[in-house]
């Protein structure tokens, strides 16, 4: 069965329609790539998924089960985790803390524990604290665990972005064009760490990127998007090959040049 | 021993629960601990009147605490912290002088009371945000008040309630020293329940929802839960702080509670430093103590130019006013953090250039 199968799903901001009647699916252990040009609707769509925004008509499932009209968090505790494209960490905490946060539903403590601390809650702030280590370690960030993500620089904060997400130990990770405005180093060490997330921990993977040659390399499907339209989906090949795709880039780039 | 008031470089730990401990090294816990046993000491060398402006401070400081948790913390602002003060201080008045309750019970309750009713009045909190929130709450500081003058059979309406010091057993805390030692125990219990919750899973969720409440809901918190939690567990302690207060000068009165109130507790967390614990207990003291100091002043030159009586009165109101509008362009951290700043400066001495 698919991990994930969205059908028909249409949204539209005042006369932009940001998604037009897309479907697609994505298989348990796959990497799946959404593309398309700048306000294609890419965005839209992941927050669709976690529940940001509301389609107007379609269904998304996760697992078989319908997740429209779930709330946001309930969505994180059935084992969705997301990265955004804009940097949403928590820029007064310390790496260590944004990572716990990712982690907020596997843990209980409540008010009364967490305020009585030793016991309960302490024990699980160390049990959790040795899986944050392990994404911490995945993620090669031994030496900023204690800074404040505030004062990192871009490209650390996108990895602490990606890694926040990994806390959760997630079935499926969006990840929102993690390696944008980031140097060809920088991209090949995320690239090695999404591909060291899905095969190590069998995460889905759900990427949005622009880099193409990246897209190509990692991915075992594609989904194309223009004007919030699907315009191709099938594996790499099959979407170097599709006509619309094409015209789309290449008129995409006749614009631009 | 080690001199705790030094500062430490360098510090290497071997184990997570070390690396979180409250007290970030040994000599932090020292200088910690000392300055706790001061505060249990200083009693015995002072009079009963330095003594009850230390009392005022505990009780300020448990309120502050409570209103920076949810302000300082949650970011969620209100200005109904006079009227929960009021529901904590009547509660308590309502159950041990018109019921009979022993205080030992009713002090809890008057903090589940205000607990419940501050839950109650951050309901809207899911929908208004910053200014309008403000404005909510103000209305639950005019309702509150309104319930509580026009109430009169159980409240005794503007002419207030009268209570009484507690007991243990044949022992009335009657004297100033006892009943500061009374909270000041309490106030440790807060100091100590509120660093837990920052350093755990409830304490990063409402700091989450204060600093961006989209991802926090996309970590899987309940903006609802948790902003509703931080009312209740707020106005807990403002609750107590109100009953406190109310068997310490014994009495209650509707014109105690007023939205002047409110803003003095602002200003504590504003002058000691929005989400800091040590900031609110400074804060809270720095306020407590600022018009007496002013007042001490003022008196000291009344006696030279009697005719100015007025003119200083009014001076001190400026003072104050004045202090507070310059903390906030100068030191916007706070006191909490000029403390920090201290300790960094001093962390590097004698080489700090
Ligand atoms: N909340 C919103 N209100 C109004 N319009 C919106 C909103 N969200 C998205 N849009 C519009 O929908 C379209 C798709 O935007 P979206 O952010 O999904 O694009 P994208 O594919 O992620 O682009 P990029 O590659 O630049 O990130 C755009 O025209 C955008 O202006
Ligand atoms: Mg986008």
């Amino acid at each position: 069965m698919s991990i994930l199968e969205v059908e028909n799903v249409s949204i539209q901001f005042g006369g932009v329609k940001a998604l037009d009647d897309v479907s697609y699916k994505l298989e348990k252990g796959e990497i799946f790539s959404l593309i398309g040009p700048n306000g294609a609707g890419k965005t839209s769509m992941l927050n669709c998924i976690s529940g940001l925004y509301k389609p107007a008509s379609g269904s998304i499932r996760f697992k078989g089960q319908e997740i429209i009209g779930m709330k946001p968090y309930k969505r994180t505790s059935l084992g969705i985790a997301r990265a955004f494209q804009n940097i949403a960490l928590f820029e007064h905490m310390s790496v260590l803390d944004n990572l716990k946060l990712g982690r907020h539903v596997k843990m209980k403590a409540g008010l009364f524990s967490s305020g009585l601390y030793w016991g309960a809650a302490e024990k699980e702030e160390v049990n959790h604290r040795h899986s944050v280590e392990q994404v911490i370690e995945f993620l090669e960030m031994q030496d900023i665990r204690h800074t404040p993500v505030g004062t990192l620089p871009y490209g650390l904060k996108k990895r602490v972005e990606v890694g926040r997400a990994l806390a959760l130990e997630p079935e499926v990770i969006l990840l929102d064009e993690p390696m944008a405005g980031m140097n060809s180093s920088e991209k090949e060490d995320m690239a090695r760490f999404i591909l060291d997330m899905h095969e190590l921990n069998g995460i889905t993977v759900f990427l949005i990127e622009h880099d193409m040659g990246v897209i190509m390399d990692l991915s075992d499907k594609i989904a194309v998007l223009d004007f919030g339209k699907r315009i191709g989906f099938g594996t790499p090949e099959e979407i170097q090959e599709n006509p619309d795709v094409i015209k789309a880039y290449l008129g995409e780039q006749e614009v631009t040049t | 021993m080690k001199n705790p008031f030094v500062m430490e470089c360098g510090n290497y730990k071997t184990r997570y629960d070390k690396d979180m401990a409250i007290f970030s090294t040994k000599r932090v816990k020292v200088r910690m601990l000392t300055l706790t046993l001061l505060a249990f000491l200083f009693p015995l060398l002072a009079d009963s009147y330095i003594i009850g402006l230390a009392t005022l401070c505990a009780i300020a400081s448990i309120g502050a605490i409570g209103l920076n948790i949810l302000t300082g913390f949650t970011g969620q602002i209100s200005i109904g912290v006079g009227a929960f003060l009021g529901v904590g201080g009547y509660t308590s008045a309502i159950l041990t002088s018109t019921l009979g309750w022993s205080f030992w019970i009713a002090l809890p309750v008057a903090g589940i009371v205000t607990a419940s009713v501050g839950a109650l009045f951050g309901i809207p909190s899911l929908r208004l945000k910053g200014l309008y929130l403000a404005i909510a709450t103000l209305a639950a500081q005019f309702i509150i008040l309104f319930v509580i003058s026009r109430w009169t059979g159980v409240t005794g309406g503007t002419s207030g309630m009268v209570l009484q010091r507690p007991s243990i057993g044949s022992f009335s805390l009657m004297s100033a020293s006892s009943y500061y030692y009374l909270c000041l125990m309490i106030l440790l219990f807060t100091i100590v329940y509120s660093l837990n919750i920052f350093r755990s899973r409830t304490g990063r969720a409402f700091l989450a929802v204060r600093d961006r409440d989209v991802a926090a809901q996309i970590m899987g918190i309940n903006l609802f839960t948790y902003k509703v939690l931080s009312f209740a567990i707020s106005s807990f302690f403002v609750g107590v702080a109100g009953a406190l207060l109310a068997h310490y000068t014994m009495i209650v009165s509707p014109e105690l509670y007023s939205i002047t109130v409110s803003i003095q507790y602002l200003a504590m967390i504003l002058v000691g430093g929005l989400g800091s614990i040590l900031g609110a207990v400074l804060g809270a003291i720095f306020i407590t103590l600022l018009p007496v100091g002013l007042g001490m002043f003022v008196d000291q030159f009344a006696v030279y130019m009697p005719d100015m009586q007025n003119t200083l009165a009014a001076f001190q109101e400026l003072a104050f006013g004045a202090a507070i509008i310059l903390f906030l362009i100068f030191e916007p951290g706070g006191l909490a953090h000029i403390w920090s700043n201290i300790k960094n400066y001093f962390k590097l001495w004698p080489f700090s250039y």
